[in-house]
């Protein structure tokens, strides 16, 4: 196995790295939010997802351990690749200027770091039910146990909560933004008829993503969706 | 017209062990510039200015001053070669700048092109990753009747695109990342549409990007900003046929014989 050691360790193994992680876990955040939107259907129809889920205990911990081992993985490489770049460019410019380079390329260091920040966060929030025990509990005390529209629509009925998912997704709309494309062109994937639309559809999904998660917290704030008696 | 020159600065040599940090930016004020200089002859003028007054001239690189050698480059407020595109520093005129401007000089700024003084950076870098395998080895045998080789306009045309680069190291200048990528990738495409240089595909990708990693550049992150100053033009194409060429010598071709042709990369 040295020789995929050899190659995640080189510059563009480490780029290929990101790119096929960072698509696993695009595909997760599309799956994600697709599940979550369930919450529109009203709560019948997201306990019996959350009910679903939970019956496949043995395929559930293989979705989750295989989850965690593509994040980690995306975390260190990208760490390690930008380590590289910093120390590629001792002495900065006096007078930086940048021609086309998007904002959302420039910062994908900082948004990553602020995603891992959130992902945590989250995990803290609905999994393990550290930040708010309150609500977790409603999860629990619920129709058999999988109550997670009450748990859901609690949090978010909390301005701070519902405002500080909202604003993260800014976030991970940017990283998106410039991670779908670049993936595919790490990939090789470069057509001059294709890559522009590469280019625009990576925005499209990423919008689709981001502003999905966002629509979530803020219906629930809004009384749009309404919050579990 | 009169321009406000900020340049670095810097006496003692850089290394790659020893990357020297204390050059600065020094204030330089020139009263008659004419519009159709180029950017070195403002520079020269600048050095005569500097000699009489017994100082000493800013060193910078060049050679042809015809935009095809790759000897000259600075970064011209923050633009390796400045702002017109597709253009090197020499084929840049003075007439890109407002009367009046303030212009900020510095060399190329990167871990792998230590500073040998003032705005000369050591570009040997590129020399190795060549050496490493951009070029053609297996024997081609005598000169071929023309034509006895078909090679497809568009092959011709793609190699050629990535055959213009003239080394002068304004994509990694540019770079975020200090990354080579579009160096080493206009390597890779210019011998990989060619039939003599397909034979040797998978040791080159190999090769090259082993060398590339060992100088200590950055890694691409696909923000193109080295496509947008490259003086030649070179699209980041050859970026993705690099990756797809390092992926497929080192995941998907099996290695001949026991040992790596080429070595390990």
């Amino acid at each position: 196995m040295t020789w995929l050691f050899d190659f995640w360790r080189s510059s563009i193994g480490g780029k290929v790295t990101m790119a096929i992680t960072g698509l696993l876990l695009f595909g997760f955040v599309v799956a994600h939010l697709l599940g979550n939107l369930q919450l529109f259907a009203g709560p019948e129809a997201i306990n019996a997802y959350a009910r679903f889920l939970h019956e496949r205990q043995g395929l559930l911990w293989v979705a989750r351990l295989g989850l965690l081992a593509v994040f980690v993985l995306h975390v260190v490489t990208g760490i390690r690749l930008a380590r590289g770049n910093r120390a590629a460019r001792p002495v900065p410019y006096a007078k930086d200027d940048t021609v086309q380079a998007t904002f959302a390329s420039r910062s994908m260091v900082f948004s990553g770091l602020s995603l891992l920040v959130f992902v945590l966060y989250h995990l803290l929030h609905f999994t393990f039910g550290l930040t708010n025990p309150a609500h977790y509990a409603r999860k629990a005390a619920g129709a058999d146990g999988h109550d997670v529209y009450a748990m859901v629509t609690a949090s978010f009925h909390v301005p701070a909560i519902a405002i500080a998912y909202a604003g993260f997704q800014i976030v991970l709309f940017l990283h998106l933004r410039h991670g779908i494309q670049s993936l595919a062109q790490t990939l090789g994937l470069h057509h001059g008829r294709y890559t522009p639309w590469i280019a625009r559809a990576s925005v499209v999904l990423a919008l689709f993503v981001a502003g999905g998660n966002a629509l979530l917290a803020l219906s629930v704030l809004s009384g749009l969706v309404t919050v579990a008696p | 017209m009169k321009v406000v020159l900020h340049v670095w600065r810097q006496q003692r040599r850089s290394t790659k062990q020893d990357f020297v940090q204390d050059g600065r930016m020094v204030r330089y004020e020139l009263d008659h510039v004419s519009p159709d200089m180029s950017f070195l002859e403002m520079l020269d003028v600048l050095n005569e200015q500097l000699i009489r007054k017994g100082e000493d001239p800013v060193a910078f690189d060049h050679d042809c001053r015809e935009g095809i050698c790759g000897s000259c480059g600075v970064v011209i407020d923050g633009v390796p070669h400045g702002p017109e595109r597709g253009t090197t520093a020499c084929q840049l005129h003075m007439r890109s700048f407002r009367d009046g401007a303030e212009i900020w000089v510095e060399p190329w700024r990167a871990a792998a092109f230590p500073v040998v003084r003032d705005l000369v950076v050591d570009r040997s870098a590129f020399d190795r990753v060549v050496q490493a395998g951009a070029f053609v080895s297996v024997n081609t045998g005598a000169p071929q009747d023309a034509n006895a080789i078909p090679v497809p306009k568009a092959a011709a045309d793609r190699a050629f695109d990535a055959a213009t680069c003239i080394g002068c190291g304004a994509c990694v200048a540019a770079c975020k990342n200090a990354s080579a990528m579009l160096f080493v990738g206009a390597k890779v495409s210019h011998f990989l549409h060619l039939p003599q240089g397909r034979v040797e595909r998978e040791r080159r990708a190999r090769n090259l990007v082993a060398a590339m990693d060992a100088e200590g550049f950055g890694n691409c992150t696909n923000q193109n900003e080295c496509e947008a100053v490259c003086p030649k033009e070179i699209p980041v194409r050859v970026i993705a046929e690099l990756n797809r060429e390092f992926v497929r010598a080192r995941l998907i071709e099996e290695p001949v014989g026991k040992k790596r042709v080429g070595g390990d990369g």
